[in-house]
């Protein structure tokens, strides 16, 4: 792996080893010294062209850990008219001496274009691009999973994938990142997608996806579930008619107190409840649900600085064929979340 | 475009042993301008003679789409540029589209483009004037001032955006049967394509771009062709670039409506499957369809339903291309891959001959905009508009060794079939060789004082 750019082509294994890397990664966090040598002199570059300041403290959290040099640059707003071009920030990146870049961008591609030009040798990790892919964002969603799933099973997380899991993703589907590497790395990790959404924000073309389609949030909890993904909506989307209102979306769509009580009922006491944040409370979710004992949001976030430790380390660190022995972690961490 | 042989750099030239139009090998003998003679043994004395054993003989290509950029965006492409890849590609007439800055939507802009035109002299150059006033889609532009001047306007479109106005449109429609003129329509219903970044389907929707609906071509195209019904008038849609289209027009041919379409040759050979790179090289508009819709377009073509290939070439200053694909410029060039393009995807195909090309690359483009010396069969005493093209010969596409100032070729690096090898516009050699020989020289004529660089 030289770049992250989506989930759409990550090899099973390559897709296991960052997680099991992540593994080791968390062991770090549970340290009072929560930092490792090993991209000591490296310099990472958090590129962003869009507000996202989650993501942007989690890569820099996770550079951080690791001993890089963390150069944060928001070139929000940039445009050709107004600002300088794609191709003269990454030069000027390159002249700089980075590393890796960490790009987040409104624009669908625009990471590719930066691992495919010769506008800069760095390796690239995708921090989310337009409404294509945010492959960190459903590494660590596919690592809370993993531990929820192995804890259930009585089995260790590390070297293990998703076989058999029920994941149902719900909402807006159509304008999700997250929800497409979802769909991939869920394949490729042997778990069953559902996504439920109403049929304007499905994408055309959905059906050719390795996924089952649902517009009824309820069935698709009745045929059982055992993570249920709430996807950000944004309450603009009916302005274009995507749907009626935001009470009719939340009545139908969203996960609100009835449907967490019908899981009980149903029976399905080890499902979770997750979300990529930042929540709609009372739109796609409500406060009980978020609050619930259920909820893995705030482990998502935790987990989240895990696994973009392993994606940072895993293509900085040279050798990427074979995941490389870390200093001061070699003992894999066995603790769940 | 009424002159013939009143230039001044016309000599006698023999063509010697060509296939007209990949049938049997005869001489040509090419004569102040016009054929003089067709036929075998024919003598050479005076004349420069060509050996042209091996090669097709074919009417000079007449496109019905061409952007020239200028004025306004001499740094895409200028008419001296742009007629030059024209010469180069085996054109000996294209047709300016109106999008340049100022828009051509009066008399004046389209007799400047013209003279230029006239100045350059490596083709005729057909201003189109535009349908709307600045494309604006608001108020029709003058069509009568254009049709009246010096540039003889026949075509009149808005490309780039269409006139989606129905009332505009048909009202446009009609006006132009004053002066025999044709709409040329970009059908493209402005809805349904807000933002849209690429052709809408299974690609589309794993990139994460946002869609351009076969249906926003379609639904304009059958509205157009119903209005043109209405009001008896003449229709020409550009860049026909789905299955669906090809179907619509196929049924208002048969129901006698006055329609003519148009395919590209990048529509002829590629798809959208091409834009997972996100290299904007590949962007375009209309974009870049399915292979069915590739399909779809070639037997169309080939069997009339489709009445002609025009490039739609669009030349792009590279900062509009190095770039984030959602910023990118639309658009690719044409003009000097277009010949070789057809000859993949329809003649090597089995799909068409090359009498056929002829008919689809000059015949019925001249026709449709009313170009009377363009198009024309090649016999005694017509104009001498003549291609000689090389069919065994193999190349391989580099954007940076085209005349064209545009290096925005999808086919860079793709080898493809056949190459032109001399280009006669009104007698006079342009390309010779297989490169730039010399312009045409019109006789002296106020429009051509002026000189274009």
């Amino acid at each position: 792996m030289k770049h992250l750019l989506s989930t759409e082509n990550l090899s099973a294994a390559d897709a296991i080893r960052i997680l099991d890397t992540a593994e080791e990664m968390a062991a770090v966090g549970d340290r009072e010294v929560k930092k490792l040598p090993a991209l000591r002199g490296r310099t990472v570059v958090n590129l962003f062209f869009e507000d996202s300041t989650r993501t942007r403290i989690s890569f820099e959290a996770a550079a951080k850990r690791l001993s890089a040099d963390v150069i944060n640059f928001a070139a929000k707003g940039s445009s050709v008219s107004k600002g300088e071009s794609l191709k003269d920030t990454a030069q000027t990146l390159a002249a700089m001496g980075a590393d890796a870049v960490v790009i987040r961008h409104w624009a669908s591609g625009a990471p590719h274009r930066l691992a495919a030009t010769d506008w800069i040798d760095a390796a690239v990790i995708n921090a989310g691009d337009g409404t294509h892919e945010h492959p960190t964002q459903a590494l660590l969603d596919a690592f809370t999973m993993r531990r929820h799933w192995s804890k259930l099973h009585g089995s260790a997380s590390t070297g293990a994938d998703l076989t058999g899991m029920r994941v149902a993703i719900a909402g807006d589907v159509l304008h999700s990142r997250v929800a497409r590497s979802n769909v991939w790395l869920l394949r490729t990790l042997g778990a069953e997608v559902t996504l439920v959404a109403p049929p304007t924000l499905l994408p055309i073309g959905v059906e050719h996806w390795p996924c089952k389609v649902s517009y009824n949030l309820d069935e698709t909890l009745e045929a059982g579930v055992d993570a249920m993904m709430m996807l950000r909506v944004q309450g603009e989307r009916m302005n274009a008619s995507f749907f009626p209102s935001t009470r009719e979306y939340s009545r139908r769509w969203g996960f609100d107190d009835a449907r967490l009580h019908a899981l009980d009922e149903l029976g399905l006491k080890d499902t979770i409840i997750m979300h990529p944040g930042p929540m709609n409370r009372g739109l796609e979710i409500s406060s009980a649900a978020a609050d619930s004992p259920r909820s893995t949001v705030l482990a998502q976030v935790r987990n989240g600085v895990s696994v973009r430790m392993a994606a940072l380390y895993l293509l900085l660190s040279g050798d990427s064929r074979e995941a490389a022995p870390m200093p001061g972690t070699a003992r894999s961490a066995k603790e769940s979340n | 475009m009424t002159e013939t042989a009143t230039g001044t750099a016309t000599g006698t030239y023999l063509i010697r042993g060509a296939a007209i139009l990949g049938g049997d090998a005869e001489d040509l003998l090419i004569r102040d301008g016009v054929i003089a003679e067709r036929g075998t043994g024919l003598s050479a004395e005076g004349a420069t003679v060509i050996e042209a054993a091996g090669l097709v003989a074919l009417p000079g290509m007449v496109d019905i789409h061409t952007h020239l950029r200028e004025p306004g965006r001499e740094d895409a492409e200028t008419v001296e540029t742009g007629t030059r890849a024209a010469a180069l590609g085996g054109y000996t007439a294209v047709h300016a589209m109106a999008n340049s800055n100022p828009v051509a939507d009066t008399a004046g802009v389209v007799e400047q483009v013209h003279s230029l035109g006239r100045a350059s002299g490596w083709v005729d150059v057909r201003p189109v004037g535009a349908v709307t006033v600045g494309l604006a889609g608001e108020q029709l532009a003058e069509l009568g001032a254009m049709a009246d001047s010096r540039a003889q306007v026949r075509v009149f479109s808005d490309d780039g955006i269409c006139v989606h106005d129905p009332v505009l449109m048909r009202r446009a429609l009609e006006y132009v049967k004053a002066f025999d003129g044709v709409v040329a329509q970009h059908a493209q219903e402005p809805r349904l394509t807000a933002g849209a970044q690429m052709n809408e389907g299974t690609v589309s929707a794993v990139l994460g771009l946002a869609g351009w609906p076969a249906v926003a071509e379609e639904s304009i195209i059958a509205r157009d062709v119903l209005l043109a019904q209405h009001v008896g008038s003449r229709l020409h849609v550009c860049h026909v670039s789905t299955a669906g289209s090809v179907e619509i027009v196929r049924w208002a041919k048969e129901r006698g409506i006055n329609v003519t379409a148009e395919v590209t040759p990048h529509h002829l050979l590629l798809t959208d499957e091409l834009v997972r790179s996100y290299d904007p090289v590949y962007k375009v508009n209309p974009p870049l369809r399915t292979d069915a819709d590739v399909q779809a377009l070639r037997a169309g073509l080939a069997d009339g339903t489709i009445d002609v290939v025009g490039t739609d070439h669009a030349p792009h200053p590279s900062e509009h291309k190095e770039c984030e694909w959602a910023q990118a410029a639309m658009g690719m060039t044409g003009l000097e891959t277009a010949l070789s393009v057809v000859q993949e995807t329809m003649i090597e195909t089995g799909l068409m001959t090359w009498a056929d090309f002829a008919r689809v690359t000059s015949t019925v483009p001249a026709a449709i905009g009313r170009v009377a010396d363009q198009g024309r069969p090649l016999e005694a005493g017509e104009p001498a508009n003549v291609i000689l093209v090389d069919t065994a010969a193999r190349w391989t596409v580099d954007p940076h060794k085209m005349a064209t100032m545009g290096r925005n070729s999808p086919f860079a690096g793709k080898e493809l079939p056949g190459a032109v090898v001399a280009t006669f516009f009104k007698g006079h050699p342009t390309v010779l060789d297989g490169k730039l020989n010399t312009p045409y020289r019109y006789a002296a004529d106020p429009a051509a004082a002026g000189s274009s660089k």
